[in-house]
């Protein structure tokens, strides 16, 4: 995979991940280009689309477009799978995910994607194995002050760490 | 100073603003805080502000005031910093940035980390968006953590790999004993990244390939990895729609492909698990569409038995007739791959294939289309073009040029008759004139003039197509050029094809120059009618009108107009005699290659027995920008006038007043105008010399021919240096040197020459036309002949020395007798 773009419905760009390296300008070209592209296409329209000389896969789940480059060796139908995998692990991790959760928990949604994917390859192909690993992840950030000083020989009675009030409401 | 705001806050507030400008406001006003936060070097709030730096980064605003940033936020201990860092690393750096390489020593200090959340990061990081450098700094601890028995990692590990080899692929080799028993994994993580390294490696490197079939015999551990997906019974981790982790079925058919291809044994080895995998998967749902996919590409591209193939078309076939449209495009798309190994199998879809052009999507009708061309042969070539030229009427203009160029081009190969073809061909141009390639004007031209037999009928199509329509340029182009070739026989109504059509001079001639005048005709089609309207002043009696005409656009803003009607008008005033000659019917035309005009030998009428009249000039007419290579050699820009290329001489009296006529018309261009690109390139710089009259083309018989002198007189002498050109032997190809032994250097030189009506001659453009005094340096001009006889030839030069002009005719008699034997 080159990159993966979720949009809405009017082209605001929700989450943008990409495996090549291009430039701040490249990206916003092929950003705004593509998302133009997409947008106009007909709701029965096939998702598959040949743009430059890439293969373009895209799915609208909701009010969210889920736009990924391929390769063209790449199978088409089992990167429909693969968006379909992550949009499960979005809503698994967010109960119901809609596109109010992506924008304001954005940076969780990028965490949980550098899990299931890596370099544009899945790295874990079991639901239950990446939700885990995020959980885990999750916890550690919280706790993370208590091990360390733990490690230090230091108990503290207060574990609430100041950094993990960035991630509560 | 207070606490900078939270992430959520920020984004609540920033999407309260109504308008763009508000919002820039906001985000302005967040960033000058943000900046003097970092400049604080607050560690307590740094996470928080860049978390918000990459909020308004994804809305588009800068953000790379924040890359040093998370830098520090990767070099902080804290679990959280790292996990923002990281992100913010991986969004605002790139490898083009010299700020990312200050992450390489954080990446390894993660890299070994005591927890393994860290480590991920760290791998992840440095798999997305590693630079060189960077992978080759760290690949070290990459491989290291490719043989943990910790999986989490491992899995990373693998895909980290990927990333180095992919950035640089010299490191390959060190990754190689860590794969030793990766697929003796139980994880179908591990499984899963290890099949993608292995991949990577076997496509990269032959070497590889060979490797892993035949030492660690890979083949029957895939294959038998595969069977226990399939044979195992239901597995919640990894079921989809009832199917055992299709990732890695996928995964493993794609590199299968790989280990197959070419190479029997593999093939065999494979053979038995793709058949079960194709007959065993469920179709209901994508997920068994896509392994059926891979399976199908993969059988077609190894080397299995004949029975397999036809299984894999039947379940494209099947997939064609699949409601899903996903499906249907996939198909197109592998059917397209097969269709030249197997063309007979798809053949039998083709009827399936003709109907998806109807299909609505347009990436479908494109491989629809595609596909079909593909399909045309012989048998099929009514049916399919009846097809094909529905769709061309009513398909989207994005595809009306490829399907133009597709239908010329299955016409040519498979037209059953030539009616068939030209009438294909007159409904591409009405359906779809606007969008032929630049290219199918003159092929279509050479076509119609090599079809003689259909002249009347073609130009009495054009003829009514044109009082249809003449907004189609390249319909108008080719209409006009026939209409001045066979306009005669438009207004005899000879036609036998189709019923004739009454009409009269006049009427073709109002339609002529309605071309001229109309706003829709582009300055190339003008050119084109105004020369058709001069041709029928040959064909036609009232040429008072013509003249009329010619006379008119003498004046005519237009160049290239203008240009011609001058000439055409000379030709009426001084050269009226000429006129018949130089305007009859053109010869047919050799297709050529589309390089190289000067392997071209002109040819004389008389030499093709098709053509009706004997012929003495073919009438140069094309305008400039055609490809014709014939008749761009006879004139980049248009000169009616023929160049000096063919001289035959006739009976005396008209031998000399062709030569005349060079002399004394103005040719737009002397010599000097012939094509540069005739000259091939190796040329120049041996013209330019003049020194040594050692040819480029190595003949040794060319050594035997002894050169001449050809001309000495009043100090201007000519030699004539001969060889045999390689390609074609019976070419002489005479390299003229010209020097000067006068005082004066001769300016405007003009050589030109003559030959019997038995050869063609062929004369290049000159090294350049002052030839300088008291024998400087010298003119050199070559000139090919094709002679299988005795040569003798007339010559004539024209000089300007010192203020005054100098002509001389003379006649070249001593040929040296090798140079026709």
């Amino acid at each position: 995979m080159q990159f993966m773009l979720l949009f809405s419905r009017q082209g605001k760009l929700r989450l943008q991940k990409w495996y090549v390296p291009l430039s701040d300008k490249e990206k916003k070209k092929i950003t705004r280009e593509l998302v133009q592209t997409v947008l106009a296409r007909k709701p029965k329209m096939c998702s598959f689309l040949e743009w430059r000389d890439m293969k373009i896969v895209y799915k609208r789940y909701a009010s969210l477009y889920f736009c990924c480059a391929i390769e063209n060796q790449d199978n088409e139908l089992i990167t429909l799978e693969i968006i379909h995998r992550y949009v499960e692990l979005l809503d698994k991790y967010f109960g119901s995910v809609c596109e109010l959760d992506i924008i304001f928990n954005f940076e969780k949604a990028y965490f949980i994607l550098d899990e299931f994917l890596l370099g544009g390859e899945a790295q874990e192909t079991s639901k239950k194995n990446v939700l885990k690993a995020i959980e885990q992840a999750d916890l550690l950030q919280e706790n993370i002050d208590f091990q360390m000083r733990l490690f230090a020989g230091v108990m503290l009675p207060n574990m609430v760490s100041e950094s993990s009030g960035l991630f509560q409401n | 100073m207070p606490a900078p705001i939270r992430l959520r806050e920020l984004i609540r507030t920033i999407r309260t603003a109504r308008t763009q400008a508000e919002e820039r406001e906001m985000i302005q006003k967040e960033c000058a805080a943000i900046r003097s936060s970092f400049r604080e070097e607050d560690n307590t709030y740094r996470c928080r502000n860049v978390a918000k730096l990459l909020y308004m980064h994804m809305l588009g605003y800068p953000a790379h005031f924040g890359q040093l940033e998370c830098l520090k936020l990767i070099a902080s201990q804290k679990f959280t910093d790292k996990r923002i860092g990281y992100l913010g690393a991986m969004l605002l750096l790139d490898e083009r940035q010299d700020v990312h390489l200050l992450m390489t020593n954080c990446i390894k200090n993660d890299l070994n980390h005591s927890t393994q959340y860290v480590q991920g990061l760290a791998l992840c990081t440095l798999g997305c968006m590693g630079s060189s450098e960077m992978c080759r700094d760290l690949a070290g601890e990459v491989e290291k953590l490719l043989k943990t028995s910790n999986s989490y990692l491992r899995k990373k590990a693998a895909l980290c790999a990927v990333h180095v080899i992919r950035k640089v692929p010299e490191l390959m080799e060190m990754f190689l004993p860590a794969t030793k028993n990766l697929l003796s994994e139980k994880n179908h993580g591990v499984l899963h990244t290890s099949v993608v390294l292995l991949t990577e490696m076997c496509e990269r490197s032959p070497d590889m390939l060979s490797h892993f079939r035949k030492n660690e015999k890979l083949v029957p551990q895939l294959v038998r990895i595969l069977k226990n997906l399939i044979m195992s019974g239901y597995s919640p981790e990894h079921d989809v729609s009832g199917i055992s982790d299709p990732f890695l079925q996928v995964r493993i058919l794609r590199l299968l492909r790989i280990l197959g291809k070419s190479d029997d044994d593999s093939s065999e080895a494979m053979n038995d698990i793709l058949a079960q995998v194709a007959t065993n998967t469920e179709t209901s749902k994508n997920v068994g569409n896509a392994i059926l996919y891979e399976t199908v590409l993969t059988i077609m591209d190894i080397k299995s038995e004949s029975g397999l193939r036809v299984l894999a078309i039947n379940i494209l076939g099947r997939f064609l007739l699949n409601n899903d449209k996903n499906i249907r495009y996939v198909a197109l798309t592998s059917l397209l791959k097969t269709v030249q190994t197997d063309h007979n199998a798809v053949q039998r879809h083709r009827s399936t294939i003709v109907d998806c052009l109807k299909d609505l999507d347009v990436s479908i009708k494109r491989r629809a289309m595609e596909l079909s061309f593909a399909l045309v042969n012989g048998n099929n070539i009514r049916g399919m073009m009846k097809e094909l030229l529905y769709f061309l009427d009513s398909c989207d203009p994005e595809f009306k040029a490829d399907c133009a160029s597709g239908v010329f081009l299955a016409a040519e190969k498979y037209a059953p008759s030539k009616r068939w073809h030209i009438d294909t061909i007159m409904r591409v141009l009405t359906t779809a004139g606007s969008y032929v390639r630049d290219d199918s004007v003159p092929n279509l031209i050479q076509l119609i003039t090599n079809s003689v037999e259909m002249h009347a009928y073609t130009v009495q199509r054009l003829y009514k197509a044109l009082l249809d329509d003449i907004s189609q340029q390249p319909l108008v182009q080719v209409a006009s050029w026939c209409i001045g070739e066979y306009g005669d026989l438009l207004v005899s109504g000879q036609c036998e094809e189709e019923e004739p059509i009454q009409v009269t001079e006049d009427e073709v001639l109002d339609v002529l120059e309605g071309l001229l005048v109309s706003n829709l005709s582009t300055p190339v089609t003008r050119g084109y009618s105004l020369t058709a309207i001069m041709k029928l002043s040959t064909r036609f009696s009232g040429v008072n009108r013509i003249k009329k005409v010619v006379s008119i656009y003498g004046s005519s803003i237009d160049v290239e107009l203008q240009q011609r009607a001058v000439e055409y008008n000379a030709l009426f005033k001084k050269y009226d005699h000429m006129r018949p000659a130089l305007l009859e019917r053109m010869p047919i035309m050799e297709k050529t290659a589309t390089n190289g005009p000067t392997e071209i030998v002109q040819t004389n009428g008389e030499t093709e027995p098709s053509v009706v009249e004997p012929k003495h000039l073919p009438p140069v007419t094309q305008p400039a920008n055609q490809a014709n290579d014939l008749l761009d050699l006879l004139g980049g820009n248009d000169v009616v006038p023929v160049i000096q290329t063919t001289m035959p001489t006739k009976p005396a009296s008209a031998g000399g007043e062709l030569l005349d006529l060079l002399g004394d018309l103005s040719l737009s261009g002397g010599p000097a105008t012939a094509p540069a690109s005739s000259v091939p390139t190796s040329q120049p710089s041996f013209l330019l010399d003049g020194l040594s009259s050692q040819p480029l083309f190595n003949d040794i018989a060319a050594a035997a021919i002894p050169p001449m002198t050809a001309y000495n007189k009043n100090g201007l002498k000519i030699d004539f240096t001969f060889e045999r050109a390689n390609p074609n032997p019976n070419v002489a190809v005479i390299t003229i040197h010209a020097s000067n032994s006068t005082e004066a250097d001769m300016t405007e030189f003009v050589f030109q020459a003559a030959v019997p009506k038995t050869f063609q001659l062929q004369l290049l453009s000159p090294s350049s036309n002052v030839v300088p005094a008291l024998n400087q340096g010298t003119v050199t001009q070559v000139i090919r002949v094709l002679n299988p006889q005795k040569l003798r030839m007339r010559i004539k030069l024209t000089y300007t020395l010192k203020g005054s002009p100098v002509q001389d005719l003379a006649e070249v008699n001593n040929f040296p007798a090798q140079s026709w034997q």
